[in-house]
């Protein structure tokens, strides 16, 4: 396409962004960006002190409240956790999937949010295929929303696992975070950034605390206009010249479920960005290796790498019902302390 | 016999050169005698309008809405779209077929022009290009062209098959008919519901790209280049990309006949407006870049497009009341078009007002061959809309008198209110006040 030829530009006022509404409830997690890092320490903070609570007063935080788990997707890691984190403070957890519920039927997502509402959900933690469904949920609902993933969208409690899966490591002791906190630390992100929500919300969260972050990718899953997604963020396609620069790695799944008639030559992509231990052990022999789960073994990361010493892939999966306990909590407690919004 | 004086008002009449205080006289539908105020001859016992401190300007004139109707009533009637028209200042507004049924046939678009509709203003069908507009069988088009339709289209939906297009453009200019494109490669935009660019990464939705839109305008350029002696009439529907309106200004220095709109929307908001997922700000073609948006204004400005349109798309509340990626496209604009205009084009950018006018009036009926529309000259259709410039009023979508509320424009700052609309002689609104 040649560049349009447009005359000289008259300098010109246009009509304003509307300010978003949302978060419209307090207690709600959408994005990563909705935390400000005071925010972030106090949930590591709690997340640590949750932990260490003893189970049988831990119980009373939130005995007998509501909490509604809709699920338009399927999901181990994220809807277990979410349910033994809400379990774990003592309230009432119930599942609403789409295949063993109205939704089947025709129900809107509007429409399963009020009804969960009039059945006394205090809050509703929300895994959906369309990206932006979280939105619509609080929007319609004005309930607590956690966000467990929208689509190719945002997955911000996993952001905030692998945050603190990455402190413990990196920066042990630390809770109260910074803008100075990760500074000097590269994060590569690696695989099917196109369609990941956990790149996307770990894009908007680590370099506000100073990190780097790298993309690495084919063309067809990581579009250069990624690079313009905040600030903070590069772009790598050399896998290797990647892992040399990074204190932290996090492999990600090939989507196929999104691929949506994209032809991806699986062969070539193990060539060239398959984490194996050899390669591992030649460029990045000291960093920590994430992944969010589900892995597929033997495509993006190999079985050794997957159970090696340098994967930190399960410590991810317990981070995540320390920081899911946090998150359901401040829904529940949010509404009701002093600083709410509501 | 009825007869109508508007009196005192600043006409503005840009076809015919007319700029100063006039009175007008319509009589039985058609403008009878202009004159300087106080001086008409034959004005006795006629009903009179003060126009004093007031534009009167010929009727706006739409060619491209949706008003639903056949099978979609609970979005739009042809009732209320010619309603919300006549409170918008449109006096013409020309129809798009993707209706249900398909308006392919004679038999449907002389249903819609049949007096039971309602139409409190003028309505032209457009008819579809092709069978059910599908794309692949092309329709009779004298007999559509004899039941009324102006223009052909398979709007909503983009004639993607070279061989179909260039057979369409030929047959239309048999018939002196236009062919309006929706310029969208289809192949290309599967499953996206918004423009791709940073945004569209940023909210995780599939991006339609600008090169799908200026791809099949550069095809269809091709194809009337070599049409080029048969007169064929190639429009651009709601041009939205840079890279399309630079292929329009190369076809127009050429001499084509290749003309173009735009819509309100493409020249004042971006990507940027989808915000966090507002399902009235999803349309086709989508929000673009801010520097497609500047495209737009540029173009305008320097004359190269030759109508404001406003793809007036009606939507139940309930339609857009879902996730972004499953919401209809498409929103309402024919009460929006003209104060968004002077606010922003006129106003804000400086276009002089009879411009914007004429973009809205005079242009786009000479575009689809409305005769005796788009100007106020003696013996033309008496439709007039008489407005305040200068009164600044805030939209309310839900006082609208469309039967649907979905704009990205709801609770803005329009200029220049609507006081009087008169369809051939008749008055068609009047705000009351």
């Amino acid at each position: 396409m040649s560049p349009t030829a447009v005359p000289a530009r008259r300098k010109l006022h246009y009509p304003p962004v509307a300010a978003s509404p949302f978060p419209y409830n307090p207690g709600s997690l959408l994005s990563a960006q909705d935390l400000t890092l005071g925010e972030v320490s106090h949930l590591l903070a709690r997340a640590t002190a949750l932990e260490l609570q003893d189970p049988l007063v831990r119980e009373h935080i939130l005995a007998k409240r509501r909490v509604a788990l809709l699920f338009y997707e399927s999901s181990t890691r994220t809807r277990t956790s979410f349910e033994l984190a809400a379990k774990a403070l003592g309230a009432d957890t119930t599942l609403v999937s789409s295949l063993s519920s109205s939704i089947e039927k025709g129900e809107t997502l509007k429409d399963t949010g009020l009804t969960l509402r009039a059945l006394g959900a205090e809050a509703i933690i929300l895994r959906h295929n369309s990206s932006g469904a979280a939105w619509l949920l609080e929007s319609e609902t004005r309930l607590p929303v956690l966000n467990a993933g929208d689509g190719m969208h945002e997955h911000p409690t996993q952001a905030l696992l692998d945050l603190r899966t990455m402190l413990a490591h990196l920066r042990p002791g630390v809770e109260s975070v910074s803008a100075e906190t990760l500074a000097g630390v590269t994060v590569s992100i690696v695989g099917d950034i196109l369609h990941s929500r956990v790149a996307r919300s770990n894009m908007l969260l680590l370099p506000r605390l100073g990190a780097r972050v790298l993309l690495c990718g084919p063309k067809e899953l990581l579009p250069e206009l990624a690079a313009q997604a905040g600030p903070g963020i590069a772009i790598e396609r050399d896998f290797e010249a990647a892992l040399r620069q990074s204190q932290v790695v996090m492999m990600l799944r090939i989507q196929a479920e999104r691929l949506a008639g994209m032809q991806l030559d699986l062969e070539q992509y193990k060539v060239a960005y398959q984490l194996s231990g050899a390669r591992l052990a030649a460029h990045a022999p000291r960093a920590l290796v994430l992944h969010p789960g589900p892995i597929i073994r033997g495509l993006e990361l190999t079985a050794g790498v997957a159970d090696g010493p340098q994967s930190a892939i399960l410590e991810q999966v317990r981070n995540g019902v320390a920081i899911r306990m946090a998150v359901v909590e401040r829904a529940l407690l949010a509404a009701t302390d002093k600083g709410g919004r509501a | 016999m009825t007869a109508l004086v508007i009196r005192g008002g600043h006409l503005i009449d840009p076809a015919a050169g007319v700029d100063g205080l006039k009175d007008i006289l319509l009589k039985d539908g058609r403008v009878a005698e202009i004159a300087a105020p106080g001086k008409l001859k034959s004005a006795n016992g006629a009903e009179s309008l003060d126009a004093t401190g007031l534009t009167v300007a010929p009727g706006l004139v739409d060619i491209h809405v949706h008003l639903r109707e056949p099978g979609q009533g609970y979005k739009e009637t042809i009732a209320s779209g010619t309603g919300a028209a006549a409170a918008g200042g449109f006096t013409a507004v020309a129809a798009m077929p993707n209706t249900k049924p398909v308006n392919d046939s004679a038999e449907i678009t002389r249903w819609m022009l049949a007096p039971e509709r309602g139409a409190q203003v003028r309505v032209f069908p457009i008819a579809a290009a092709t069978r059910g507009s599908k794309g692949e069988a092309i329709n009779d088009y004298a007999a559509l062209k004899s039941a009324g339709a102006v223009a052909v289209s398979d709007d909503g939906l983009p004639i993607l098959k070279d061989g179909v297009m260039r057979e369409v453009l030929a047959a239309a200019a048999r018939v002196g008919l236009s062919v309006i494109q929706h310029a969208e490669d289809t192949r290309v935009t599967q499953g996206a519901s918004m423009n791709l660019g940073p945004m569209s990464f940023k909210l995780g939705l599939r991006g339609m790209s600008a090169e799908s839109e200026s791809s099949l305008v550069e095809r269809d350029i091709r194809l009337v280049t070599e049409l080029r002696d048969t007169r064929a009439h190639l429009h651009v529907a709601h041009t939205s990309t840079a890279a399309a309106i630079a292929a329009v200004r190369r076809a127009r220095r050429s001499g084509l006949r290749v003309t173009c709109e735009v819509a309100p929307h493409h020249f004042l908001l971006t990507d940027e407006h989808v915000g966090l997922y507002d399902t009235n700000a999803k349309m086709c073609p989508p929000l673009r870049s801010a520097a497609d948006r500047d495209a737009m204004i540029e173009a305008i400005l320097d004359g190269v497009v030759d109508a404001i349109a406003t793809d007036h798309a009606p939507h139940a509340v309930h339609e857009k009341e879902v996730e972004f990626e499953n919401a209809p496209n498409g929103i309402i604009g024919l009460e929006t078009a003209l104060g968004l205009s002077l606010r922003w084009l006129h106003k804000e950018w400086k276009l002089p007002i009879g411009r914007v006018l004429s973009l809205l009036s005079a242009q786009p009926a000479a575009l689809l061959g409305m005769k005796g529309r788009g100007t106020l000259t003696v013996g033309s259709f008496a439709d007039v809309v008489v407005f305040d410039p200068k009164a600044e009023w805030t939209y309310g979508a839900r006082e609208g008198k469309s039967k649907s509320r979905n704009s990205p424009f709801d609770g803005w700052t329009m200029q220049g209110k609507v006081r009087w609309t008169i369809s051939e002689g008749r008055v068609a609104y009047d705000s009351g006040l």
